[in-house]
């Protein structure tokens, strides 16, 4: 009987409500409908190597986008993200250049993008400011430190673990998958994993729903919020990893526009900018969405700015399509 | 009644704040004429934090304190704002500067500030960067760009050994002054137009390593039938050599670039660049304090547009093309020498 009346509701169910239980449904036809338009309309796209090439394009993004998407989930926002990874590439060359062990170098960027997320975690639970506010501040002030470190010049990084991500590499069914697609994987999986099976991931979509609620409900609100930022923060010193794999150059006026690309990969992914739904497999297909329409574009030797317009556009749709489903949800 | 309190204070700030400004904007315009003696010299770059606008400030500092003016040196905050650059001219009026020399964000974002100074007996030299139109300033002393880019173009032509191009383009910012003369140069050095099917393709990339790296990974998809690339500036062509090497392409292509730092004058002693321009903001900064000197001497102001020269700096010399090695280039680059 039970089963009866499941399965006509079921059938009834609207786009909205499909969508707002599976997000990254969105996303994933995006992407497919943009490869499949580029592998049609250019005799270049659908290349193994190329396939492989534009998800290395979608790495640094993709995992600073992995840690923005925490962030956002909780109804934060962290626009510090690129700033504080771009510190710690320059910090982990100049360390490996000066003659430290790559692996202390390393240690010592993740250590640093770590501290960030405590500070701005710190400031956002105990003062209670906006994080706007506060990744605002934090991403002046970290772009300055970069400037300072590098005195406005390139790091060559020559040490061997510090490109490991993008250096090694092997064959996976003819694809080439460089250990930083994989890592990005496992970060992914680690990190969908947390959010779905684990009471931590439960407690993220509370607070980001609604905190007085989550806090009456007894959940630590302000741990929760702090655990985000670090994790995040951890996050973005891998994606400093993933950058000196990507770039032979640790430069500073790179990766200038990195957190607004972060937050359109989240967007383009389904993840609401108000928290609390939303997930990484979402914000992994946006990621990609980006680097295939610029590949595709390029290919069809489109001008750049009427890629950043076709980029725009996308971004506000899926906003207008999260409104929408939100509004059928409601009625 | 603290609210109210709290008004007064505000209010009484605000009108401190704005009675002081008065008072020493008028003082500074009246100390603003030439002839009056000492050069009081202020210096606007760009950024504070490139390694190119910090040696042109070096450079203009120890040559004021050579000639015994006073010096002092503020930036915008990013490359393209205005807004700071003008606030840095109203204060460095304020401090009752007579010569003005700046590295304009934009060829027209400072304009009226710069009329407003000129109207008020300073003089004030663009470097670096001409202004549109280029009389909105009493003289600029600059690269000129166009030349660069036809050096680099030259360069690339004669090294092609009479085979046809079939060349890549890294660009700046689209629309930019300096973008586009550089282009402009090039294609006129290498002998096309913008319409030439030798070009095969170009990508912009705001002067961003990683962006010139995706964009070439982009390009060579399409084709890697090439044998040259064009790029803007030095960080942008090391984001294209990355992707030219990961192809294992650099063999067959002549690459040239722009600038002039000691990292790209490295660059072409490692043979990633087979050529660079280099620029020389020091000379842009020493004859801007000369002339400042001079206008408070004498009262007599520089005009026009001063060429400071660029310099095609290769290893592989070649017939046709003056150039001078690498060695000569670390000895005379910008930035940290190493």
């Amino acid at each position: 009987m039970t089963t009866a009346t499941a399965a006509p509701a079921r059938e009834r169910e609207s786009l909205g409500e499909f969508l707002l239980r599976a997000p990254a449904v969105g996303p994933a036809l995006a992407l497919i409908v943009a490869i499949v338009v580029f592998s049609v309309a250019t005799d270049t796209f659908f290349d193994l190597d190329n396939l492989s090439t534009v998800v290395q394009q979608s790495l640094v993004v993709g995992t600073l986008a992995l840690g923005q998407t925490l962030v956002i989930l909780i109804a934060g926002i962290d626009l510090s993200n690129a700033a504080s990874m771009v510190v710690a590439t320059l910090i982990m060359a100049k360390l490996a250049a000066a003659g430290t062990n790559g692996f202390v170098a390393l240690l010592a960027g993740v250590v640093l993008t770590i501290i960030v997320g405590i500070f701005i975690g710190g400031l956002a639970t105990r003062i209670k400011l906006p994080a706007f506010i506060i990744t605002l501040g934090t991403f002046t002030m970290l772009t300055a430190v970069s400037k300072l470190i590098a005195g406005g010049q390139a790091v060559p990084v020559t040490d061997g673990l510090l490109q490991w991500l993008g250096t090694k590499r092997y064959l996976f069914g003819g694809i080439p998958i460089t250990y930083g697609m994989t890592l990005a994987l496992l970060m992914y999986l680690g990190v969908w994993y947390a959010l779905t099976k684990t009471a931590w991931g439960k407690h993220v979509y509370a607070v980001g729903n609604a905190p007085e609620s989550a806090r009456l409900s007894g959940i630590k609100v302000n741990r929760t919020v702090l655990s985000v930022y670090i994790v995040a923060g951890l996050t973005f010193g891998i994606a400093a990893w993933q950058a000196l794999g990507r770039t032979p150059n640790a430069d500073p006026n790179q990766f200038q526009l990195g957190n607004l690309d972060s937050i359109t990969a989240v967007v383009l992914g389904g993840t609401s900018l108000f928290g609390g739904r939303g997930s990484v497999l979402g914000t992994l297909m946006g990621a990609l969405v980006v680097a295939v329409l610029r590949s595709g574009l390029t290919q069809m030797n489109v001008d750049g700015n009427y890629q950043d317009l076709a980029t725009g556009a996308l971004l506000i749709a899926a906003v207008v399509v999260d409104r929408i489903a939100r509004r059928q949800q409601q009625s | 009644m603290r609210q109210r309190s709290l008004t007064a204070v505000v209010l009484a700030a605000v009108l401190a704040a704005s009675t002081g400004c008065t008072v020493e904007r008028h003082w500074g315009g009246n100390t603003n004429t030439g002839g009056s003696g000492k050069a009081k010299v202020g210096l606007v770059t760009k950024t504070d934090t490139n390694p190119y606008f910090v040696e042109l400030r070096n450079a203009a500092r120890a040559a004021a304190q050579a000639n015994g003016a006073d010096f002092s040196a503020l930036a915008g905050q990013f490359d393209g704002d205005n807004d700071g650059q003008v606030r840095a001219i109203e204060n460095l009026r304020q401090q009752g500067a007579n010569t003005i020399l700046i590295t304009p964000s934009s060829s027209t974002g400072v304009l009226k500030a710069i009329k407003d100074a000129r109207d008020a007996g300073v003089l004030v030299i663009a470097l670096d960067t001409a202004t549109e139109p280029a009389d909105a300033v009493d003289a600029t002393f600059a690269t000129d760009n166009f030349a660069a880019g036809e050096g680099q173009g030259a360069y690339v032509k004669a090294a092609l050994k009479g085979v046809p191009p079939k060349l890549l383009m890294v660009d700046g910012t689209a629309g930019s002054t300096v973008d586009t003369q550089r282009h402009g140069g090039f294609l006129k050095g290498i002998g096309l137009t913008d319409s030439s099917p030798e070009i095969k393709g170009h990508t912009a990339a705001n002067g961003d390593q990683s962006l010139a790296q995706q964009g070439m990974e982009n390009l060579l998809q399409r084709s890697t039938d090439i044998n040259a690339v064009y790029s803007m500036n030095e960080p942008m062509g090391r984001g294209a050599y990355a992707a030219l090497n990961a192809r294992g392409l650099t063999g067959q292509i002549v690459m040239g670039s722009i600038d002039g730092g000691c990292e790209g004058v490295q660059n072409v002693k490692n043979g990633q660049f087979a050529a660079t321009v280099m620029q020389f903001p020091k000379k842009m900064a020493e004859q801007g304090v000369l002339a400042a000197v001079e206008y408070a001497k004498t009262g007599k102001k520089p005009s026009g547009f001063v060429n400071t020269g660029s310099a095609v700096i290769t290893d592989k010399p070649l017939p046709g093309v003056e150039s001078h090695d690498s060695a000569w280039g670390l000895q005379n680059c910008w930035g940290g020498k190493k």
